[in-house]
């Protein structure tokens, strides 16, 4: 089912930031939150399985997306890398150093390496307090003490997230949604950072201040090169950015490869789900004419992570599902025809193409039936 | 790229100054705005609402006169204990003073108490004085006991919250003023064996005591709420992932967002207090004679107002201004705060 001459295409690693070493290392990490009821004593009766035995890896300079749909852990796990959450089960290593369930002590010295960026920038300033005191409280608490002064440091910081060193004593309600999210970011880096965990950093921004921050974000990593963990809910904001990518759905990655595998040879059914989503315009440098592009529209929504189902979590909305889905668990592996580092949780894996199909897969039974209606009062219409 | 950033903005209004927010930066003569704290804002808010201002300062009044009592009673020549009526002879008759209107003279400016002969105006004053200083005295520990397990019940959750939980629910079931006539007395005896005189500061410990008991529990739950909130806010987080101790995170993250219900409340919880320590003495078991005090005049005039009404009169005025007053100026300051929640 795979092309062969795929595995000639050698994949194209960007070569601004080399495969550094390994920064971060997930392994079977799994988050479930417990779902407590009864009365008068709460009892565990059941959990939201948000995150759920998912394996990842950053390298040192590298940018590493994670796309899912809303709800699919995204956050969870970036929650977990950065230790805000504890994990239920899993292990996270930080360069040899195991931080799975590392208190906040014996976090101190990994801490200013792992920073993160939040997705609202309107809960991720403290309103009481000055930007100044914002980007400096990081230093503050880590008794970083800069050449030349903590607040020249803060305005030097400000300045390079590209806003005026003056606004240092303004405050968060005195910004546009875009200048907090440079606000945020200047606060993330003030602790000059190996990695930074950005969670969805532009959703919530206007689209045409988003390609400003990603500009910046862009920037920024090339000249501190800092790794990056970039979440986003679609395939478009990650594409110019990351060399590599996962895709998640429902607690599990089910594809991770380099950018060109995921976005030009995806094998797994969601990924190409995915990426027909994305509008054209975004996501394409035009080398692909729109009409060339398979059209996938999903129906239904992302099944309740408290009761997933069976075998692969995909299976109630996949159009390639068969009995063996729900009986096993698809591994995420390398599979035939694909090119090293490009591994997929699939049994049945879709062509490693996204062409258009001979014909599109539109399972929402709404869509279905408006496209079937179409061509019949056109019909009519000549007909009269 | 110049980013948009490098020019001011007034964002659509964050600040809740409302159309007036843009007159207030045209008043600012085209200078640039300059970083103002939320604090600032609320401030700028607070002084346009002229019945906030109006109360603001007849509250102000209220507690300097309690606090400049000693200095107000030199000005005036007399104190709150001599008994003018019985020492001068003719100012009382069959124990009502002999002029009209209560005895209202140039020397006795509220007129002077039946029986006892003393001065009105300095049994006022200081009574308010007393009042005041108890109101405050159980509003400053009820609001850091309501601070300290509201933000703890927040913040730390889970067991910590259910706990405090249950103690508010369970301190919220109790009949307050029934509580408060029965148990001062046996607060008392706990103390001080029943044979024994109670030293007045004794008294006023007692009384501390039980209004705080049963004095700090909503707003212990509303800080809690807030807190809880809070909690979930992504600064939080950002502070946790730069390693802040859950000390530094409550003190600098938390308690200053947490200012704003504090003070509201505060201007609410402060005149209930009067009302009650009032409350108790005119039920008997507030302060007893000599220490003067505002709620026992009330009670003192229940005796009298059939042939003195006049002695009623000065106090209860001033209670009433005192209570209407201090709730409008709570009502300004939460809309002052809250602008969106404005009536
Ligand atoms: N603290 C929590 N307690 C219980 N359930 C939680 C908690 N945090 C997240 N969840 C659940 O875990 C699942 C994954 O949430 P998560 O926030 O990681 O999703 P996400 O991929 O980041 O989505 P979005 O794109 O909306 O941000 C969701 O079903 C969510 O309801
Ligand atoms: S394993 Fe089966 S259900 Fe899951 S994605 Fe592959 S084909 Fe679809
Ligand atoms: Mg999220």
């Amino acid at each position: 089912m795979s092309a062969p001459e795929d595995a000639l295409v050698p994949a194209p690693r960007p070569a601004a930031a080399g495969p550094g070493e390994v920064l971060l290392t997930a392994r079977g990490l799994t988050k479930h939150f417990p779902i407590m009821a009864g009365f008068p004593f709460k009892r565990r009766v059941g959990a939201v399985q948000a995150v759920d035995g998912i394996d990842l890896t950053v390298h040192s300079g590298e940018t590493f997306g994670l796309v899912g749909e809303s709800g699919c852990g995204k956050s969870t796990t970036g929650r977990l890398l950065t230790r805000l959450l504890e994990p239920t089960a899993g292990s996270i290593t930080y360069r040899d150093r195991d931080i799975t369930h590392a208190g906040r002590k014996e976090l101190a010295p990994v801490r200013s390496e792992i920073q993160m960026i939040f997705q609202d920038p309107y809960s991720s300033l403290n309103p009481r307090q000055t930007v100044g005191t914002i980007i400096g409280g990081p230093m503050e608490i880590n008794g970083i003490d800069p050449e030349g002064g903590r607040e020249h440091r803060v305005r030097e910081l400000l300045e390079i997230v590209g806003l005026n060193p003056e606004h240092y004593n303004r405050f968060p309600h005195e910004f546009s949604g875009g200048q907090r999210q440079r606000i945020g970011v200047a606060r993330a880096l003030a602790l000059e950072p190996k990695l930074i965990v950005a969670d969805e950093p532009v959703s919530a921004l206007d689209v045409s201040i988003q390609a400003q921050v990603v500009n910046l974000l862009q920037e920024l990593q090339r000249e501190l090169n800092i790794a990056f963990l970039f979440i986003a809910h679609d395939l478009a904001i990650v594409r110019h950015f990351s060399q590599r990518v996962a895709v998640m759905y429902l607690g599990k990655i089910v594809e991770v490869g380099d950018r060109d595998s995921i976005y030009q040879r995806p094998r797994h059914p969601y990924t190409h789900a995915l990426l027909s989503a994305v509008p054209e315009a975004r996501l394409l440098d035009a080398q692909e004419e729109a009409d060339d592009r398979e059209r996938i529209r999903l129906a239904g929504d992302v099944p309740s992570p408290i009761n997933p189902p069976s075998g692969c979590r995909f299976r109630t909305r996949c159009w390639k599902a068969r009995d063996k889905c729900a009986a096993e668990e698809p591994p995420l592996v390398q599979i035939t025809g694909s090119v090293g580092g490009h591994l997929t949780a699939c049994h049945f894996p879709e062509e490693p193409t996204t062409a258009a199909r001979d014909e599109d897969i539109v399972l929402d039974p709404a869509l279905a039936a408006i496209e079937d209606a179409v061509p019949g009062p056109a019909a009519a219409d000549e007909g009269s | 790229m110049t980013s948009p950033s490098q020019t001011a903005v007034t964002q659509t209004d964050p600040s809740g100054l409302g159309p007036e927010g843009l007159r207030k930066v045209k008043d600012r003569k085209g200078g640039e705005l300059v970083g103002r704290s939320p604090g600032q804002l609320m401030w700028i808010r607070f002084k346009r609402d002229r019945t906030g201002v109006i109360s603001g300062c007849v509250v102000l009044a209220f507690f300097l006169i309690g606090l400049l009592a000693p200095l107000i009673s030199k000005l005036y020549g007399k104190d709150p204990y001599t008994r003018y009526g019985q020492i001068t002879p003719g100012l009382l008759v069959n124990g009502y003073p002999a002029q009209p209107n209560g005895g209202i003279s140039a020397e006795f400016w509220f007129g002077i108490e039946p029986t006892l002969g003393r001065d009105v105006f300095m049994q006022l004053v200081y009574g308010i004085r007393t009042t005041l200083y108890l109101s405050v005295a159980i509003t400053l520990v009820s609001v850091l006991t309501a601070i300290v397990l509201g933000v703890a019940a927040g913040y730390f959750g889970g067991r910590v919250d259910y706990f405090i939980g249950r103690v508010i629910d369970l301190l919220m079931a109790f009949p307050n003023q029934l509580f408060f006539v029965a148990f001062v007395p046996v607060v008392g005896a706990i103390f001080v064996a029943p044979e024994d005189a109670m030293a007045t500061w004794m008294r006023c410990l007692i009384l501390i005591l039980v209004l705080w008991f049963l004095g700090w529990m909503s707003l212990a739950r509303l800080l809690r709420g807030t807190t809880l909130s809070l909690r979930e806010r992504e600064f939080i987080d950002a502070a946790k992932v730069s390693g802040a101790s859950p000390a530094r995170i409550i003190r600098r993250e938390l308690l200053p967002n947490v200012m704003t219900p504090i003070l509201v409340q505060t201007t609410y919880m402060l005149p209930s207090f009067v009302t009650s320590i009032a409350g108790l003495s005119f039920l008997g078991v507030g302060l007893v004679e000599p220490t003067p005090d505002w709620g026992r005049m009330f009670a003192n005039a229940a005796d009298y107002y059939r042939n003195d009404i006049t002695y009623l009169f000065f106090p209860g005025i001033a209670m009433v201004l005192f209570i209407v007053v201090f709730n409008l100026l709570g009502d300004s300051v939460r809309d002052a705060f809250d602008p969106k929640r404005a009536r």
